[in-house]
């Protein structure tokens, strides 16, 4: 038998390198960080298996986006989601690891049957797993059968990636897993999605029409409102990271979807624009939430608990923890002069730089994207205020808290490296934008003259600007007498844990505001000495997960259901299903004189 | 020499900055058929926290005593982004009027993180409705922005302010700039600088803890932001005419506005920035209709 198409060849363009360094510029810190952090927390025995199953998943995906071959690339994705499931459980003996973990496993095979389902179409035509013979076939393809193949590529990768509503599972699995593996699940694996995308939809299917950018596009939306509104209201600090992920994705789509758009108006030039600040916004994303779940990592195995609710003060207790932290929050708010804001800027710039070069409602609907991507960074903003300041800030709230130390060097080092790099990729973001612009070229061809921009944009002048003004304040307004005193408490007594804002509070007039779509619910209990004396309140606020009780319930029931109904002909007497082999033989037979 | 000119620039906007304060209030108080303080009340004020000791809570960390440098810095980096005196006087090599809205959010967010660390609930409560209204703010300011910047294709504050010819969508979306304007100086009928009601104050409830030299430095800070928005309006989206006439003129319509309208309710402003999200989603229109 022939095989079909060369199973060891490896793509080695700037597509696969760029992702292979991004890849490699997470795990290697993660890998460092997670000696110190495993130490103590698992047995010997566990440790080396826990190494073996993270080295073999950083091959995975290093294999994912380095090799030339669907088969060899499904091959390798699946590995990838199986290692990655086994970390997730690692800690099996919480219920909520294995349920997540379920979870997990089932989205990621939904998507990973759509993708399979697209390959062995394309397959039908080029009669090659090979890339090169994927893309020849699919220049021939009928029209309807691409725009087939390109939605069940978008379901497969869009699950990997945690698209809404396709995110279910990963504000289940990202928090549960180790939080070195959390960091490279929630910084480099859910972008593998993202190669794909470029990979087969850009690169070998070709986009055939306008509709599949605006798709993405609205997705992309959805995903970025979506998910910073439930990471505001939550208070679980990993899984807060997890649905920023979900917002941060939606982000980089609302890059690749404009580019996808912008390619199909004959707009190669913006196309090559919102492309470059698509992947920017990747690797950029990689490194702050690499960064953030390291250090959430550290407050957990410092206090024990992952409910900002417990913690604050830490700043005091864990100042290189606390700084790192501070340095990712405000990359991911986008604020000058780190990262994220150069990655947001170039994406409002392509979709600014789109509007003005169409008309008519194109130009309103690329206006309003823009609009509703500064909604979901101010959001950003709030949320990461809330997270870093109710965690690290003012008093602690808990015992674990007070008594929390700093970790060891081996879990800092890897923290002040990628707030470093954080801070590198912002200040040098016109280097790193001429890498990442060689990259985009790779991928779709590009107009003569490269990139271009409406306007300019220099962190370094923001940067020092910022720096020399404050310097300014300092030396000429430094304060000269300083008292200490307590908070001002309205002249009650001194104020505790327990008069805090908490970060239940602090998201509450978003719960409002935005109550269409969170359906916030309360539960009060009152736990009485006797009938007339209340001793103390209870107060729970819960938010409704729509997509969770509107969409998968119904289905999960409905699967449910169809099985119950299927129950009914296994009732397990023999003679009953002595009869079906019968009836089937006397189908077949009636079945075979017919044809 | 441009570069002589835009530091001469920041220099006389940021020494001119308490005054417009004062300005409205004098008007405020022209209205309501009272004296006032004077014109130049916001100086005494500030000379008067300068010699002033700090009084900082003992829970506080590095972020609450840094706040303030990173309020002045950012408020003063944005306002090198803005020609106000002229087209061409400007950082423009350094961003554009997008970057502007980002390098606010940054001090922005520092300041609201200094007012949870004291722990206090009046500074947490502040924080919270500070990114709240914030966060509904940014989409009308980028609108608005994108609207007038639309009509010559370049987000860019000294092609926006360059460009000559008068736009219907230019003015429609000067509507929503000055309800951003409104929203992001703590004016009435959103928040209020004059009173400390534990209930309503934000901006205030945020600063409550600071005292002496530091509240100095955020009280210039807010000065320097009300300049800096007032002169997006007069210098980007309203192009012609003299600059400090319009300055003038905004100031009296902020006062005017001021002594008709009460503090709305926390959740009504949500209304009005849904209002102006429409305002500048019509400019957005109207601009690709090619008025």
């Amino acid at each position: 038998m022939q095989l079909a198409g060369n199973f060891g060849d490896l793509s080695g363009d700037y597509l696969s390198l760029f992702f292979l360094f991004t890849i490699l510029l997470i795990s290697v810190p993660a890998a460092v960080y997670s000696t110190g952090y495993m130490m103590g927390e698992y047995g010997g025995k566990k440790k080396a298996v826990l190494w073996a199953l993270l080295a073999a998943f950083v091959s995975s995906m290093a294999l994912v986006v380095l090799t030339a071959n669907a088969f060899v690339f499904l091959v390798a994705w699946e590995l990838m989601s199986l290692l990655s499931y086994f970390l997730v459980v690692s800690d099996f003996k919480h219920e909520k690891s294995v349920k997540a973990g379920t979870i997990y496993i089932v989205m990621t095979h939904i998507g990973t049957a759509f993708m399979t389902a697209a390959f062995l179409v394309m397959f039908r035509y080029s009669g090659s797993f090979d890339f090169s013979a994927l893309k020849e076939a699919c220049s021939t393809m009928p029209p309807e059968i691409k725009n087939i193949v390109f939605l069940m590529l978008l379901a497969g990768f869009g699950t990997k990636a945690g698209l809404v509503p396709l995110h279910i599972w990963l504000p289940y699995a990202h928090p549960q897993a180790p939080s070195h593996i959390s960091s490279i699940m929630s910084a480099v694996m859910i972008k593998t999605a993202v190669y794909g995308m470029l990979r087969f939809v850009f690169m070998i299917l070709g986009i055939g029409a306008i509709w599949w950018g605006n798709l993405v596009l609205v997705l992309a939306l959805v995903s970025c409102l979506a998910g910073i509104m439930y990471a505001l209201t939550e208070n679980d600090l990993k899984r807060l990271l997890a649905y920023s992920s979900v917002e941060n994705i939606g982000i980089i789509m609302l890059g690749v979807g404009a580019s996808m758009v912008f390619m199909k108006m004959g707009l190669p030039a913006v196309s090559l624009l919102a492309l470059c600040a698509g992947l920017f916004h990747l690797i950029n994303h990689a490194v702050f939430k690499g960064l953030l779940f390291l250090c959430a990592g550290s407050i957990y195995k410092a206090t024990g608990t992952r409910n900002i609710e417990h913690l604050g003060g830490l700043i005091k207790k864990m100042p290189v923890t606390a700084a790192a932290f501070l340095a990712g929050s405000i990359a991911i708010s986008g604020l000058p002069p780190f990262n994220g804001f150069v990655s947001e800027w170039l994406t409002l710039q392509a979709l600014f730089t789109g509007a003005v070069n169409t008309g008519g409602s194109y130009k309103i609907f690329l206006c309003v994207c823009a609009a509703l991507l500064a909604l979901t960074g101010g959001l950003a903003a709030a949320c990461f205020v809330k997270a870093f300041g109710v965690t690290f800030l003012a008093v602690p709230r808990s015992r674990a808290a007070e008594r929390a130390g700093e970790v060891p060097l081996s879990m800092k080092a890897p923290m002040v490296f990628l707030a470093a790099a954080a801070v590198l990729l912002g200040v040098g973001a016109p280097s790193a934008i001429r890498c990442i612009s060689a990259v985009a070229d790779s991928v779709i061809a590009a107009p003569a003259g490269g990139i271009t921009l409406s306007a300019s944009l220099n962190t370094v002048i923001i940067a020092s600007a910022i720096f020399t003004a404050s310097a300014a304040a300092f030396y000429f307004m430094r304060p000269r007498r300083t008292t200490e005193c307590n908070t001002w408490d309205c002249g009650y007594y001194k104020l505790g844990a327990r008069t805090e804002y908490s970060a239940t509070a602090f998201s509450k007039p978003l719960r409002i505001a935005f109550g269409f779509f969170l359906l916030p619910y309360s539960k009060t209990e009152k736990i009485r000495d006797s009938f007339y004396h209340v001793r103390s309140f209870k107060y729970e606020v819960f938010t409704t997960p729509v997509f969770r009780d509107y969409v998968y319930e119904p289905a999960v029931k409905l699967v449910f259901m169809a099985a119950r109904q299927v129950k009914k002909i296994q009732p397990g007497s023999i003679h009953v299903y002595v009869a079906y082999i019968f009836a089937t033989i006397v189908l077949l037979v009636i079945f075979m004189g017919r044809f | 020499m441009k570069y002589l000119l835009v530091a001469l620039q920041i220099v006389v906007l940021i020494a001119v900055s308490p005054f417009i304060t004062g300005l409205i209030k004098k008007i405020k108080n022209f209205i309501r058929l009272r004296k006032g303080p004077g014109v130049f009340q916001p100086y005494y004020d500030l000379a008067k926290l300068a010699g002033k000791e700090e009084v900082i809570s003992r829970d506080t960390s590095w972020i609450f005593a840094f706040a303030p440098y990173a309020v002045i810095g950012s408020v003063t980096a944005a306002l090198l982004l803005v020609p106000a005196f002229g087209p061409g006087i400007s950082l423009n090599r350094a961003g554009d009027l997008i970057a502007m809205i980002f390098i606010l959010a940054f001090g922005r967010f520092f300041m609201a993180l200094a007012g949870l660390d004291a722990g206090s609930a009046f500074g947490g409560m502040g924080s919270s409705r500070e990114m709240f209204i914030s966060s509904l703010v940014e989409p009308v300011a980028l609108l608005s922005v994108f609207a007038v910047s639309l009509n010559c294709g370049s987000t860019d504050a000294q092609a926006v302010a360059s460009y000559g010819t008068f736009r219907f969508s230019t003015l429609v979306a000067t509507g929503a700039l000055f309800a951003v304007t409104i929203a992001e100086t703590s004016r009435i009928p959103v928040d209020n600088r004059e009173t400390h009601l534990e209930l309503t104050m934000i901006h205030e409830a945020m600063v409550l803890e600071y005292s002496g030299r530091s509240l100095a430095l955020i009280e210039l800070a807010s000065h320097i932001k009300q300049v800096l928005f007032f002169s997006v309006i007069a210098a980007v989206a309203v192009p012609f005419g003299n600059y400090a006439v319009k300055m003038l003129v905004i100031a009296a319509a902020v006062a005017a506005l001021e002594v008709s309208m009460a503090k709305m309710r926390l959740f009504r402003v949500v209304d009005m920035m849904s209002f102006s999200f429409v305002l500048s989603v019509i400019a957005v229109v109207i601009s690709a209709m090619g008025y």
